[in-house]
């Protein structure tokens, strides 16, 4: 192989049934490979199930910052047959399989017994690659002294379908055997070296065979540098611990779990409380009377389980707690929907959920990175203006797996707003809800001498106490709602929207949340010199920077704004806020998060005259036939092949049934 | 010579807010809310130690008469609130109070988590078996068959036993007071404060406006030739667990105190049915968070946690 097959990016796919290991030997892989100084980007996508339904895992690995992932896999290593060819025992199927988005002359790594149904896969400019992972797991067992027990042992099979991708992408194998120690802990010291070996007779096994055929390489991996491999999830929980955060409520939901499950592991090195709840009605309650109590509270949720918080939302924002922030990740609606997919469907909820006017601030992260930076100055916000911030993430954001540079904490500092002074006040009284020239109330602290108050969900007079008078009620409502446009006087431009490349460039997107990552890498490939397209990220929803981004909006030529929502929800809100509808909307509501392939070809639609709205999905616009055509073309799939069995999950050995 | 009563820092004075009180006269609230700040007094905890939380309804203004910290939250969630305030401070002394069907009603789902997580609060719902704040329609604990004057039909629901409720939740102090009989409900009160985990207490109370079948003349009725309303104590009644460790007793003293509370003779017991004595959900949590023995979490400092560990991590 030449060095023209060396590739900026590498994109590499692993899959097979739930339960079976595939995401711990992505991460390993992935973790493995951070280390020798490369970028990478990893994205899963899988079933709301424990065991049997199918996951994929693909990771991007790069030797340049890398953001977003691509529809094309290079090498895919299959631990199943539904990888390769499909669900085939559901009445419609779930999806077609993997194959299709093998880049020309790239590979599959796939176990023998399933050579029956590579014949199925109608694709002559791909290779097959053969792997004995039977024979290979009995000899490794054999040599740990446990020959014959290969069925109990077939759990193990994913660390043998991650080190035939080490050794067929010839990469070292050492450091991936240290990641896989790593990722078992130094307790399992046994269990681990067995994984090691069985990964490396198939490393072994695959180098000797396979790496001088690949048609792909990966690229040279950048000098080696301190940088973290981490989730979304990972990003706002250590945001909650350097923000001070003393108590985190949450009832469990996909996809917003694994953060309130992080920070719980935490509670004691940091003096965090975490408290799981009955339901999310009690999970905001008590972070809003734990905000009151002087405590930095927030809760995370996700679509459903923020669709039984509004009555909170109104309770934080007319007693004016300092808090909570409430961490929102997305995810396909409506009502249960798509519980471990990709949507961004609930801005517009956000920014109404709760009856009457709810002073709010909303803020979207565009990556994990922000994700981080957005989560502590939530923190600052809740204090400083006495009223609930909402956080907008979402699943890809979330479950997203990236190589960063180290968090910089430096210039991060906790501002927790005016507090009462009983000694500053003399002998005056206190007022919880007293009335400010800036509309921000001092708060004194349960507990704290001399600061006693009241309060209540009614309207109320200054004191805290019950008034329907006319005058208070125009007082109080000013006062609450004016303190969003303090924040949008106080809040820097730079944190309420980003615009990625030059100011002026005759076309523009537009976007927000985790579709930031797919946009930029785009941009880089459509236009490594930034002359053509620039990218308008908005991150402050509430207050809208309306009067800041109306001038980058109506300079461009063309404004193109991607959604991953069927109703174009932030290209209405623009047009609500500024007045200026984008020349085009690019929405996507498969369950799937954007790829760099899909905004390129959106951004060349549009600049080539396409239609106003497009739809997209697996890298394509789509007409409005698309879905029904494909629905047939699955069912007929299925039909055309005998009913598949559900894929089994191997148990742990010793595991009794 | 004066007593060490004299010498009392805090009368039942200091804990009245200055403000019109606006509920009907005669409302068995009067009782209750007097109670509480006689039974504070009594303990001598200072107003600023406290926390008054309420729910929504009529019991829902108890916060406002308080010279406490009072927080008048929203209906049917007293229990996320004062579990969310009490985290923050476990050292505040903290009381939620609500209607019954704030607690029994669409604060259920809450009452039921509230007893199995045992914070160191106390509870007192007035039970007045109507929502009254909206005129009177039937509330969780009027009984089936039933018809106040201010419901248009019986009711054709079976009613809760709030005492038995409050068993099978796992609460750890379990009693009925009768708002009219303050005296009573100071000491019941007291002892749900003074008790180390979650203090229920279901307190009968009148509501002269729309309850016309359970009134102060109903209440002080003769049945079978006895005071309808009557006292576990005068009866020999122990309602403490003795050994907590010992699941025969936990079962023995929580059958009868669910034989108590429904006594088919139609009179109605007062006092305390069940007490037991376990660590609290306060105990547990510091056991995961040390420091907390130290100092409420509101005072542990958050301006020089070190996330570098964490980051290690993920190196």
């Amino acid at each position: 192989m030449d060095e023209n097959s060396k590739l900026s990016s590498f994109s590499w796919m692993i899959g097979g049934p739930q339960g079976s290991g595939i995401n711990v030997s992505a991460e390993i892989f992935a973790k493995a490979l951070s280390r020798a100084g490369y970028y990478v980007f990893g994205q899963i996508e899988y079933h709301s199930n424990i065991k049997g339904k199918h996951s994929a895992y693909r990771l991007r690995i790069s030797g340049e910052p890398v953001h977003s992932h691509v529809e094309t896999v290079h090498l895919l290593s299959a631990l199943d047959e539904e990888t390769l060819v499909g669900d085939l025992y559901h009445e419609f199927p779930a999806h077609p399989g993997h194959a299709h988005e093998i880049a020309p002359n790239g590979a599959i790594l796939y176990a023998r017994e399933n050579q029956k149904y590579i014949e199925w896969i109608e694709r002559d400019d791909i290779q097959f690659w053969e792997m004995p992972y039977a024979e290979l797991l009995e000899q490794s067992l054999t040599e740990m002294g446990k020959p014959g027990q290969a069925r109990a042992y077939r759990i193990m099979n994913n660390s043998m379908v991650l080190g035939a991708s080490v050794g067929a992408l010839g990469f070292d194998f050492e450091p991936v055997a240290e990641a896989i120690r790593d990722s078992f802990g130094r307790k399992a010291g046994k269990v681990a070296e067995m994984n090691v070996l069985c990964a490396r007779h198939a490393c072994d096994y695959a180098r000797e065979h396979f790496a001088a055929k690949t048609a792909y390489r990966l690229p040279d991996a950048p000098p080696r540098r301190e940088q973290v491999m981490i989730k979304g999830t990972q990003a706002v929980g250590i945001g909650k611990l350097q923000a001070g955060c003393g108590i985190q409520t949450y009832y469990p939901i996909s996809p917003a779990t694994d953060e309130s499950v992080y920070l719980e592991e935490n509670q004691g090195d940091h003096n965090l409380v975490v408290l799981q709840t009955e339901d999310e009605v009690s999970a905001i309650d008590a972070a809003v009377m734990a905000a009151h109590g002087g405590v930095r509270a927030s809760t995370s949720t996700s679509g459903p389980g923020f669709a039984l918080m509004p009555e909170g939302l109104g309770f934080a924002a007319i007693t004016e707690a300092p808090g909570p922030v409430v961490v929102i990740y997305q995810r396909g609606g409506p009502s249960t929907g798509l519980p471990t997919r990709w949507e961004q469907g609930d801005l517009t909820f956000a920014l109404s959920a709760g009856q009457g006017d709810i002073p709010r601030i909303v803020i979207a992260s565009g990556d994990i990175e922000e994700s981080f930076y957005d989560t502590f100055d939530s923190f600052n916000y809740a204090d400083r203006y006495q009223l609930p911030v909402l956080l907008l993430v979402d699943k890809h954001l979330s479950s997203s797996y990236q190589t960063l540079p180290v968090f910089d904490t430096s210039r991060l500092v906790i501002d927790r707003g005016p507090v009462f002074d009983p000694s500053a006040n003399g002998h005056g009284e206190f007022f919880r809800h007293a009335f400010t020239p800036n509309g921000v109330s001092p708060r004194s602290v349960p507990g704290q001498p001399g600061g006693v108050f009241w309060t209540t969900t009614d309207e109320h007079d200054p004191r805290g106490h019950i008034t329907e008078s006319i005058a208070n009620r125009l007082a109080m409502m000013d006062k609450r709602m004016g303190k969003l446009t303090l924040a949008a006087r106080e809040i820097p431009a730079e944190k309420k929207f980003r615009l990625v490349g030059k100011a002026g460039t005759p076309v523009l997107a537009l976007g927000w949340g985790s579709t930031k990552g797919a946009i930029v890498d785009a941009l880089r490939r459509m236009d490594p010199e930034g002359n053509t397209y620039s990218f308008l990220q908005i991150r402050v929803m509430r207050p809208f920077p309306a009067e800041e981004v109306r001038p980058i909006l109506e300079r461009a030529d063309k404004v193109v704004c991607f959604d991953g929502n069927y109703s174009e929800q932030l290209a209405r809100l623009v047009q609500s806020e500024t007045g200026f509808q984008p020349h085009h909307r690019v929405v996507k509501y498969d369950g799937r998060p954007f790829s760099e392939d899909e905004i390129v070809t959106a951004l060349e639609a549009a600049v080539s005259g396409g239609s106003e709205r497009m739809v997209v999905t697996g890298g394509r616009i789509v007409g409005p036939e698309f879905a029904m055509v494909e629905f047939d073309r699955m069912v007929e799939l299925r039909r055309k092949h005998a009913k598949m069995l559900p894929p089994m999950v191997p148990l742990p050995p010793g595991y009794n049934r | 010579m004066s007593t060490a009563t004299d010498l009392k820092a805090f009368t039942p004075q200091d804990y009245k807010a200055d403000i019109h009180n606006d509920w009907c006269p005669g409302c068995g609230d009067f009782g209750i809310l007097s109670a509480i700040q006689m039974s504070l007094a009594k303990l001598q905890i200072p107003p600023y130690r406290t926390a008054v939380v309420s729910g929504i309804g009529c019991s829902g203004k108890t916060p406002h008469y308080m010279n406490t910290y009072a927080f008048h939250t929203l209906h049917g969630r007293v229990m996320p609130s004062v579990t969310g305030l009490k985290l923050a401070n476990h050292e505040l002394t903290v009381i939620g109070v609500g209607g019954d069907g704030d607690g029994y009603g669409i604060g259920a789902g809450h009452f039921v988590s509230g007893g199995r997580r045992n914070l160191d609060i106390t509870y007192i719902v007035f039970n007045n078996d109507v929502y009254a704040l909206t005129k009177g329609q039937a509330s969780p604990t009027i009984g089936k068959g039933q018809k106040t004057k201010s419901m248009s039909d019986e009711s054709i629901m079976e009613p809760i036993n709030p005492v038995l409720l409050g068993l099978a939740c796992g609460y750890t102090f379990v009693a009925r007071g009768y708002a009219l009989d303050t005296k009573y409900l100071v000491e019941l009160i007291t002892q749900g404060i003074r008790h180390r985990g979650t203090a229920l207490i279901d307190v009968l109370q009148t509501c002269p406006t729309y309850n016309d079948l359970h009134s102060k003349s109903w209440y002080a009725e003769q049945v079978e030739g006895q005071p309808r309303l009557y006292k576990l104590e005068d009866t020999g009644y122990d309602p403490l667990v003795h050994d907590p460790a010992d699941p025969a007793e936990v079962t023995q003293k929580k059958a009868q105190a669910l034989l108590r509370s429904q006594d088919p003779s139609g009179r109605i017991a007062l006092g305390v049915y069940y007490k037991l004595e376990v660590p609290t959900y306060e105990d547990f949590l510091k056991e995961k968070i040390p420091a907390l023995e130290s100092k409420p979490l509101v005072d542990l400092d958050i301006y020089h946690r070190d996330i570098t560990p964490n980051l290690q991590k993920l190196m």
